[in-house]
């Protein structure tokens, strides 16, 4: 391969005991590129980047960071990446200005630079009002902001974000994303780990779909989403009672079987050619005299795609069975 | 999968970096997590002046409650075999604050942090260790003028601040005793207890409050007479009443520097292998 890959996993095997939290785990980041690895709660998507920022040891596979051999060279991949972990890595009883000058500080960047560095991420992060406060007293959003912060203290070429915004309300989480784009857009190569379908869509370049420590999907969102070649026709009936009625009606439109959601009454199948679909629909549902409340007419989510590679929804409920062995499994 | 890693090239200086440079940050990096650790003494002042009353409430209690008792078997004036004791004693104690440190450290994402720069493996624990260490010589210093308040006198100062030295070198050793349960023990609670534990059998069954042939059984007379703390304390306290023999020295030294090279490798360790969640 030709490209220049910034991050490199080649089948990386993790147990915990018995959990196989990585179970032949590849993929590649180009270099300037943001690769998302997207998955539920659980996926490994955490153990991989503690792999990749040599605070855990995989049991076999390997591991190329910037060229370097994570394993071998860990002090050296230390050297030249950064780290924002999903439990914000701040120190809660310094301030967020001694919280950057240590970083700095323990990069071996001199005093005064390390100062410097400080006061210009303090004011590119917005944080220069609570500068002087204790972390403690900080909200959830000021202490990723100043986590991320840190992260970037030494202007690494290669970054890591673990579930930036795991936990912030949508206001903040947008203004993360900014920040996230703002700080790539200087050609860092950029591993976001994410549970949010939205977020890899808006910051990724490429997504690598991981499940149960498989690799289960990877490309452009345009190319899963294409991969699917259809449409979605998301239907609400007024009388949720109907939603099985209308589940079977429909189905002979499209070759999967439907979606449903009892309770509020929703169905969604994915068609060939929504347009062409949407009256049959329509007649379908009117000639059966179930009433529709609601009718949209959709390009696959990245949803959508998770649902048809794993058989599951990509937020996983509490206690639900695993599944294991849907879909194609992927090896780069 | 071949990686053409032409332009992916680590950002330049990396190997320029010397061995001496990198044993330098050993200390500078062990200073930056030092300073860090005696900011939240200092941001948290009821916890110095809690350890610090702590110590003089023993000291008190001693003096006066068993002072009197205990005297008939040490003969002179008991404050004067009691405070370099209650020296050790207060060091030993503040030690445990390492155990819970760690623990509540190796609980926070802070750890990562840490873990992810490329800083000296060492210096977290060190840095922890010696912050430890300075609180503990902070803590001495008030027992020593709160003793000299209830008529303790230093034989000759010279010596007796050699022997405050001493007292303090064994400190550091055992908060790295203290710094390894705290990597084997990650939760901050049972870190609590832990922490302290091991230190009372330790501490009195020593010679610490009292001299070690009253103690009534035979195998506790031998373990007490020659467990470092006794060891340790009896030299200290000959050298502030100044009847220190050379030998005793040595063989305290010597107990510092063993407890030193086992117990430092170990949390260093011990340190490597710890995923914080």
């Amino acid at each position: 391969m030709s490209i220049n890959h910034a991050i490199v996993a080649e089948e990386v095997v993790k147990h915990f005991g018995d959990v196989k939290a990585l179970d032949g785990v590849s993929l590649a980041a180009e270099q300037g590129k943001v690769l998302s690895l997207l998955g539920p709660n659980g996926a490994g998507k955490t153990t991989l980047v503690r792999i990749l920022t040599t605070l855990l040891k995989p049991d076999s596979g390997g591991v190329r960071v910037g060229g370097l051999d994570v394993l071998r060279q860990k002090q050296h991949v230390r050297e030249i990446i950064g780290l924002a972990g999903q439990n914000a890595a701040v120190d809660e009883i310094l301030t967020g200005r001694e919280n950057l000058v240590m970083v700095g500080r323990l990069y071996h960047m001199p005093r005064r630079d390390a100062k410097n560095r400080a006061q210009e991420l303090l004011e590119q992060f917005s944080l220069t009002d609570a500068a002087d406060r204790p972390v403690k007293t900080y909200s959830g959003g000021m202490r990723r902001r100043l986590d991320l912060a840190a992260s970037i203290v030494a202007r690494p070429n290669i970054l890591f974000l673990d579930e930036p915004t795991t936990g912030l309300d949508p206001r903040t989480r947008i203004v993360m994303w900014d920040t996230i784009r703002t700080l790539v857009s200087d050609g860092t190569t950029l591993l976001l780990t994410t549970q949010y379908l939205e977020e890899a869509d808006e910051l990724a370049d490429k997504i690598v779909v991981i499940d149960h420590g498989h690799v289960i999907a990877e490309g452009t969102a345009d190319a899963l989403k294409a991969n699917m070649a259809a449409d979605f026709i998301d239907i609400t009936v007024a009388n949720p009672q109907q939603t099985a009625k209308a589940s079977q009606l429909l189905q002979s439109l499209s070759d999967e079987s439907p979606h449903t959601d009892e309770q509020r009454g929703h169905v969604s199948i994915a068609v060939e050619s929504g347009a062409q679909s949407i009256a049959e629909v329509v007649r379908l549902l009117d000639a059966q005299s179930v009433s529709i409340a609601e009718l949209n007419l959709r390009r696959p989510s990245l949803n959508d795609v998770f649902l048809s590679i794993t058989g599951h929804e990509i937020v996983e409920e509490e206690a639900k069975p695993k599944r294991r062995g849907f879909g194609r499994r992927r090896s780069a | 999968m071949t990686l053409n890693t032409a332009s992916v090239a680590p950002s330049a200086g990396l190997s320029e970096t010397g061995l001496f440079q990198r044993f330098l940050w050993n200390f500078t990096d062990t200073f930056v997590v030092m300073r860090r650790n005696l900011y939240a003494y200092q941001r948290q002042p009821e916890l110095l002046v809690f350890a610090t009353i702590q110590p003089v409430i023993f000291l008190l209690l001693f003096t006066y409650v068993f002072g009197g008792a205990i005297s008939f078997s040490t003969g002179g004036d008991y404050i004067n075999f009691l405070l370099p004791g209650i020296i050790i004693q207060t060091i030993l104690f503040a030690s445990a604050n390492t155990t819970v440190g760690l623990s509540v450290d190796l609980s926070k994402g802070v750890i990562d942090r840490f873990r992810s720069l490329p800083m000296s493996r060492a210096a977290v624990l060190a840095g922890r260790t010696s912050a430890d260490t300075l609180r503990g010589l902070f803590t001495v210093l008030i027992m020593i003028v709160a003793g000299y308040i209830i008529g303790f006198r230093f034989e000759d100062w010279g010596s007796g601040l050699l022997g405050l030295a001493l007292a303090v070198a064994f400190g550091y050793a055992v908060t790295w005793i203290s710094a390894t349960i705290g990597l084997f023990v990650k939760d901050p609670e049972a870190a609590q207890v832990a922490g302290f534990i091991w230190l009372f059998p330790l501490t009195f069954a020593s010679s610490i409050f009292v001299p070690t042939r009253t103690m009534t059984a035979d195998w506790l007379r031998t373990f007490a007479e020659n467990q470092p703390v006794s060891v340790v304390a009896n030299t200290v306290r000959d050298l502030m009443t100044g009847t220190v023999n050379p030998d005793e020295i040595v063989i305290s030294l010597l107990w510092i520097a063993g407890i030193v090279a086992v117990f430092l490798p170990m949390a260093v360790w011990r340190y490597a292998r710890v995923a914080s969640r």
